[in-house]
């Protein structure tokens, strides 16, 4: 035997049908992991890593404003994510959603800032401008792919710096508020153009419906859908997509466009919501964010919902780990990023798992070490 | 050998008058989670013997001939090599002792050349430079001409297979391992492969030859072991048995010839006028000048080995590629050239792929969702949703009638074996009532009970006024069930011609594009 197996006596071995527990398991095991690396981590830094956890988890859920900031930094997320996964299932790899996101936010914001009084339409014309912002943005991406093979991620990656560019722009120049002080940012939207509050007395507003609405429509396109099974084949295995005549064309414009719609929507609910204006900061990263919701949640809408969640604790504990730890903002990038890297680790044991190498049974087998000089040539018994 | 060294004389059992086997295996067992792919395995190779391993699909060759070389490990069981008992771990040990393997399918890299290739996986490492005379004097000496400076890419699968060969021969083996070797050769490139390895042979080189091809075993082997579901079903003396024997040994039961019976042939169905399609891979075959017309009620077949356009022709075909004219390819009376293969479909074009799993079959996906993949036009789909009754039902129909051993209709297309997943497919196209059906290498790699049935098929369905295309690699399979035939070689096709009046010789000549020397 091998020395390594002597000291690692597994080896990972295909397993015959994937793993369904390991399919859900593999996400909590990915948290969980998190939270060790974290424990230590915070150890590590010289803070009582209990109640650093306290900071970062607990408290900035421990009240009813709390858990609605939950649910307000989920929505975004949520929204993003939804559309890429079903991009990423179609095998379309949407990484600007941030960009779209963005563009989004400045379709309904000249909506709000620039359209004549469409009294109760008003809302629902933003929303229209954001969902389409976020579209055109990705259709970019679905024409330079469609038309001349360039690959979605490079395209979509560095429109997300156009549009970020863009924006700021338009906030430090003609878009800005005349009245602001010289800050970079538009004016304030008023009532009829600021989403309903779904609870006073916190901010959480019906774009978090929204999104549920939207998990759980995109669950049901998913799986009854003969357009969403096109997806699915075209993801899973392109020549039988080739095969059975789904165009690939339509495929990535489907994907990119709702993907790209989502973030859009995404975007303006951001803005038409907590923030309340166009500013030069109108995310804090939700986009790219969103690309690890969508794996941690399996890339199933319906899993989306739960991993929007817990991305959007990490985002409030990060906050208040800065405020009360001192810690630096780098924190919530961290853990996002641990907790990515260890899913995609777990993920591993879907389809593999370890098993023990078992010794030959040889005939009169002598002591192993006195052959241990010829394990490289012939195992000799 | 340096196992010697180690091999103490307490060791050796055999008086040295006898020589001991080459290679000695003892109930040999490995269990996978789902199968127990190898039931207590015996198997003797003597010194410069050519002992032939026979089995259908999934009987446990592969996994033995994986343990023999150190791929993978057996439960139980042991090893003697030339009367020691071993314990192969890796394939580098395996090498070590001196076996050489040729793999079914190849593992060279195409951008390098011969010579680097080899250097790649020969121990001690040796420059390339230093290694190409050795390579050509190797190959010369043994009849398998051989350049080290070519690039791999250039070379035909046939020259692909040499260089493995040589590449195991560099290591002057002393058994040879050859899986499924002629799968890929011309006839008259089998018949040179047996007289190199009937040398090898007569220098004492052990020879341990996979195959299903009763006729190349009973022309080439001295002995055979026959592989049933695990088991080792019986061993035999090849030239002593007639097909149907050994047959009987891998099956297990009787097998009934399928049989063409005369019929005049209708309309035609599918016709390619002068199609000329350059290939959009940069490493594949364009096709020049193709001229094809099949009707109804025949089955038209075209030889060839795989590399001369095949892939190119069968997209050109399915639609995969569009053509540049619309006249190129009619399907009916329509021009399809510019038709995607939705449309083509729509035309009653049915089609089977040679790739099962990832083209033929979405692998991660159900039967159920199989069957929907391209039978959605029989009532599947209802105002955009997928009525999952419907798919349900036809994939159960079809497992019924093409007797597709699965779990259900819910089991994955991959979990499938290869014989069974093609039946399921050959029936759902069938079942979608073709009026022209196109089947790439409908064998390759099923079983001989379920290329027998898939063959029934396809011939009930000519008696039905099909009409019928098959590509294949398999000359015996084409001679079986074709009316007329024709032989793909560099992208060229040679004339179509009744099967009758086309002897194998010709083929072989076809095949290696003679009648083409402007290719």
């Amino acid at each position: 035997m091998p020395l390594l197996e002597r000291v690692w006596p597994f080896q990972l071995e295909r397993r015959p049908v994937p793993s369904r527990a390991m399919q859900f398991a593999s996400p909590l095991i990915a948290a969980v992991a998190m939270l060790v690396t974290g424990f230590i981590l915070f150890s590590a830094l010289g803070k009582n890593p209990v109640a650093a956890f306290n900071v970062f988890f607990i408290e900035p859920v421990a009240n009813a404003y709390g858990l609605g900031e939950l649910l307000l930094k989920s929505t975004p997320l949520m929204l993003c994510a939804v559309g890429l996964t079903l991009g990423f299932r179609a095998n379309v790899w949407n990484i600007g959603a941030e960009g779209q996101l963005i563009v989004g936010a400045i379709a309904g914001g000249g909506v709000a800032l620039f359209a004549p009084a469409l009294g109760v339409f008003t809302l629902p014309a933003m929303l229209l401008a954001g969902i389409l912002g976020g579209m055109l943005w990705a259709a970019i991406a679905a024409w330079l792919r469609t038309q001349f093979h360039t690959s979605e991620i490079l395209v979509t990656l560095m429109l997300v710096y156009i549009a970020k560019l863009g924006l700021s722009y338009l906030v430090h120049g003609p878009w800005r508020d005349p009245a602001g002080f010289n800050f970079p940012q538009s004016k304030s939207f008023d009532d009829s153009q600021i989403l309903p509050l779904l609870f006073e007395g916190s901010r959480v507003n019906i774009a978090f419906i929204i999104a549920i609405a939207l998990a759980v429509a995109a669950a049901i396109f998913v799986s009854r859908s003969f357009a969403g099974f096109r997806m699915r084949v075209a993801g899973l295995a392109p020549a039988a997509a080739a095969y059975a005549g789904y165009s690939d064309k339509r495929n990535i414009w489907l994907a990119l466009l709702i993907s790209g719609g989502c973030a859009g929507l995404a975007g303006i609910s951001e803005v038409a919501g907590p923030i309340g204006m166009l500013s030069a900061d109108i995310s804090p990263g939700y986009g790219f964010a969103a690309i690890i919701v969508a794996f941690v949640g399996r890339l199933h809408p319906l899993g989306v919902i739960l991993s929007s969640l817990l991305m959007s604790l990490l985002y409030l504990g990060g906050e208040s780990a800065q405020i009360e730890l001192q810690l630096p903002s780098s924190v919530t990038g961290l853990f996002q990023g641990v907790l990515l890297f260890y899913l995609l680790a777990a993920d591993l044991f879907i389809n593999f798992r370890l098993r023990k190498v078992k010794a030959l049974v040889v005939p009169a087998a002598t002591d192993p070490s006195a052959t241990m000089n010829v394990k490289s040539t012939a195992n000799a018994s | 050998m340096q196992v010697m060294r180690f091999a103490s004389p307490g060791f050796v059992m055999q008086t040295p008058t006898t020589a001991p086997p080459r290679l000695h295996l003892q109930g040999i067992t490995k269990r996978y989670p789902a199968v127990l792919a190898n039931d207590r395995i015996d198997l003797k190779v003597d010194e410069g013997e050519i002992h032939a391993l026979l089995g259908e699909n999934g009987a446990g060759k592969s996994t033995l001939m994986k343990i023999v070389y150190g791929v993978v490990r057996p439960d139980a069981g042991s090893i003697e090599w030339e009367g020691t008992p071993v314990n192969i771990d890796s394939p580098a040990m395996a090498r070590r002792l001196g076996i050489g393997m040729v793999f079914q399918h190849f593992s060279l890299f195409e951008t390098l050349t011969v010579a680097e290739n080899i250097a790649l996986s020969i121990e001690p490492r040796v420059k390339p430079s230093v290694l190409a005379p050795r390579i050509r004097q190797i190959s010369e000496s043994y009849g398998l001409p051989v350049d080290p400076q070519r690039l791999v890419h250039s070379m035909s699968v046939g020259e692909r297979q040499r260089v493995e060969i040589v590449r195991c021969l560099l290591q002057s083996p002393r058994l040879l391992i050859m899986d499924e070797p002629t799968s890929v050769l011309t006839p008259q490139a089998v018949a040179m492969l047996f007289e190199t390895l009937r040398r090898l042979a007569a220098e004492k080189v052990s020879i341990l030859y996979i195959s299903h091809k009763l006729d190349e075993v009973r022309a080439l082997c001295d002995s055979a072991t026959v592989l049933r579901g695990g088991r080792v079903s019986g061993s035999a003396i090849p030239r002593n048995e007639t097909n149907e024997s050994l047959a009987r040994m891998m099956v297990g039961a009787d097998l009934q010839e399928c049989r063409l019976t005369p019929r005049a042939a209708g309309e035609v169905r599918l016709e390619l006028k002068s199609l000329t399609q350059a290939s959009p891979d940069p490493f594949g075959t364009s096709l020049h000048q193709v001229d094809l017309a099949v009707r109804s009620g025949e089955i038209v077949g075209i030889a060839g080995v795989s590399g001369n356009g095949q892939k190119e022709l069968l997209a050109a075909i399915s639609g995969e590629t569009r053509c540049t004219q619309a006249d190129a390819i009619r399907i009916g009376d329509r021009s399809a050239g510019a038709l995607d293969p939705a449309q083509r479909r729509q035309l009653g074009l049915s089609f089977v792929p040679e790739e099962r799993l990832g083209r033929g079959a979405v692998p991660d996906l159900s039967l159920s969702d199989n069957a929907l993949l391209t039978a959605y036009g029989a009532g599947m789909v209802g105002n955009g949703f997928i009525r999952g009754a419907a798919c349900r039902e036809f994939a159960r129909e079809t497992i019924r009638q093409f007797d597709v051993r699965c779990g259900s209709e819910q089991s994955v297309a991959k979990s499938l074996s290869g014989g069974n997943l093609q039946k399921f497919i050959v029936g759902r196209e069938i079942r979608l009532a073709p009026r022209v059906m196109v089947v790439a290498q409908p064998t390759w790699g099923v079983d001989i009970g379920a290329s027998q049935l898939i063959h029934q098929a396809l011939i009930d369905l000519r008696d039905q006024g099909v009409a019928v295309l098959v590509i294949s690699e398999e000359l015996d399979e084409l001679y079986a069930i074709c009316d007329r035939m024709a032989v793909l070689a560099g992208g060229r096709l040679s004339p179509v011609r009744p099967t009758a009046e086309l002897p194998v010789e010709q083929v072989g000549v076809l095949m290696t594009g003679a009648t083409h020397a402007a290719a």
